[in-house]
């Protein structure tokens, strides 16, 4: 499996000299019950583009960040009940859990899509603006090689 | 020439979302399209209270002690703020699937079914999933083309699929669902309690003022409103008191209204429910005390219009993706799916720009729910006014 020599050294150049070919969405998890949770199944359209154990770390600790903000445990028993002899009214004064773990994951996602993705013609989305439903993972071409490369990524996509 | 001022009407996400809800607050509030039975609650509760508060409290609170119309008022506020922030949030609405999502997972179906004869009818979509050793099916959802996550269901009456949907409340006006199914039993709680409160100080007022005019000698007339407080109490009394009790039941078991109705886990031959700890502690910690899940629609984000508000970073970029793609522009224009399709624009930006969007939304996200139990007066002006 040899990685394609990519021109994609920052995110800028991926935004001015890249095409979208493809996407590729990573389904959610269900086996733990409704927890968020994303599969590491490698898929196949990323097979020239990305080494697989890269993808799996991702997927792995974007769950671990999942896992943690949705933790039932002290620190959530404490949130929920000052929130409610406050009436609810705390949350205008500090964030909820969750979001700061949000938070943690839009910055990590950022931080992966510049280190990894982007020079590999990949980029995330954050799940939560795909209703936490899916990794949306865009596949770029670089509109000057577009003969070799897409035909692998468009081909293994239908026989999925 | 003149110069004149053009202020530009920002457009919100919530202007553009599809499903039958109502949006105030510039997309802070949100609640379904009939609202007259949710007016009649807060009637009720607001026109109760008042009457309580301005015949039975004066009498009360000399005779008996001023804790009564203290504690009274607690109660009233706590259930209030609990109504407004079931009926004003976001109950979970998962938003539609984007075109790119819609078609892939068409092609995932397609690829699973094989060959179907012609004239023949397709299988039914549906997904085999194991969720703590149990099968549990996931359905296809055509409008939102999605299949729904275990627990959500698509709710006819707003036409949007919400996370452990529990079932539409006209009372509240809204649906109730993950995010917002704590306030609604608080609600249904903390109204019993009132209700019993409001019941039997109007029992102990009428008595006191019965045994006082044995006492002096004097005739008098127990007040009008004192009955119809106590008619009103009664009747509240079954329903809500019955609803609370019921709701705690499917609290002890991690079960929702819907799962109930359709025995989802009774019976014979049927899974068993996967999702209950066993454990009647548990299971109330998790739905009362659980992680406070934020909305996934963004609401008040703004819009990006490409032909509208080209910005010098995206110009180039829009161009070329409507240029190589056409196949999502010509279904941008079909389905009423979120518009907002262009994810290489939106994502690049801000990661370009040093993490100021993305971690802009989930910030956006906090003010809409907390302010709702906050601003009761406004928000309520805000919406007859609407």
């Amino acid at each position: 499996m040899v990685l394609q020599n990519k021109e994609f050294h920052n995110l800028q150049e991926l935004r001015h000299s890249a095409s979208l070919a493809n996407k590729v969405f990573i389904q959610r998890d269900y086996t733990d019950g409704t927890v968020c949770k994303f599969q590491t199944k490698f898929p196949s359209e990323l097979d020239s583009r990305i080494e697989r154990t890269l993808f799996e770390d991702t997927v792995k600790t974007l769950n671990n960040y999942y896992a943690e903000a949705e933790k039932i445990g002290g620190q959530s028993y404490l949130e929920g009940c000052l929130a409610c002899l406050t009436v609810y009214l705390i949350f205008l004064c500090i964030e909820t859990r969750y979001e700061k773990v949000l938070k943690k994951i839009s910055r990590y996602i950022q931080e992966q899509n510049e280190k990894v993705y982007a020079p590999r013609g990949l980029l995330i989305t954050d799940p939560i603006e795909r209703g936490m439903r899916v990794i949306e993972i865009s596949v770029y071409e670089d509109r000057g090689s577009s003969g070799s490369s897409s035909g692998s990524s468009t081909t293994s996509s239908s026989g999925r | 020439m003149s110069a004149v001022m053009i202020t530009r009407k920002v457009t919100r996400k919530w202007e553009k979302l599809p499903g039958k809800n109502t949006f105030c607050c510039d997309g802070r509030v949100m609640m379904a399209r009939q609202k007259g039975v949710f007016y009649l609650t807060l009637f009720l509760i607001v026109g109760t209270c008042s009457l309580f508060f301005a015949f039975e409290c004066p009498y009360l609170a000399v005779h008996l002690s001023p804790a009564i119309p203290v504690f009274a008022v607690l109660l009233f506020v706590f259930v209030v703020a609990m109504l407004l922030r079931t009926s004003f949030s976001d109950p979970g609405v998962l938003p539609r699937a984007l075109p790119e999502e819609a078609n892939f997972i068409e092609m995932e179906i397609e690829a699973a079914n094989g060959n179907v004869m012609a004239g023949q009818r397709p299988p039914p979509r549906i997904k085999n999933v194991q969720i703590n050793n149990q099968i549990v099916k996931l359905k296809y959802c055509y409008t939102c083309k999605i299949f729904r996550p275990p627990r959500a269901s698509h709710c006819s009456i707003c036409d949007n699929c919400v996370d452990r949907f529990d079932h539409h409340c006209p009372w509240v006006g809204n649906c109730v669902g993950k995010r917002n199914y704590r306030y609604f039993y608080l609600f249904t709680l903390s109204l019993s309690l009132l209700t019993i409160y409001i019941f039997a100080f109007n029992i102990v007022h009428v008595v006191l003022r019965e045994y006082r005019n044995i006492f002096e000698h004097v005739v008098s007339l127990t007040p009008h409103c004192t009955v119809l407080e106590v008619l009103v109490c009664f009747f509240t009394l079954w329903s809500v008191v019955g609803l609370t009790g019921f709701h705690t039941y499917l609290i002890s078991l991690n079960q929702t209204t819907n799962e109930d109705i359709k025995g989802s886990w009774s019976g014979k031959n049927r899974v068993q429910n996967p999702y209950s700890h066993k454990n009647f502690i548990k299971n109330c910690c998790e739905v009362l005390c659980g992680p406070t899940y934020p909305s996934v629609l963004d609401r008040r984000g703004v819009m990006l219009e490409d032909s509208t508000r080209p910005t010098p970073s995206d110009a180039s970029a829009a161009s070329t993706y409507k240029s190589t793609n056409p196949v999502s522009q010509t279904t941008k224009s079909s389905a009423p799916l979120i518009p907002n399709e262009h994810t290489p624009e939106e994502a690049k930006p801000s990661i370009g720009a040093g993490t100021q969007k993305s971690t802009s939304s989930p910030k956006e996200e906090k003010p809409p729910s907390p302010t709702s139990p906050n601003a009761v007066a406004p928000a309520v002006i805000k919406e007859s006014a609407h």
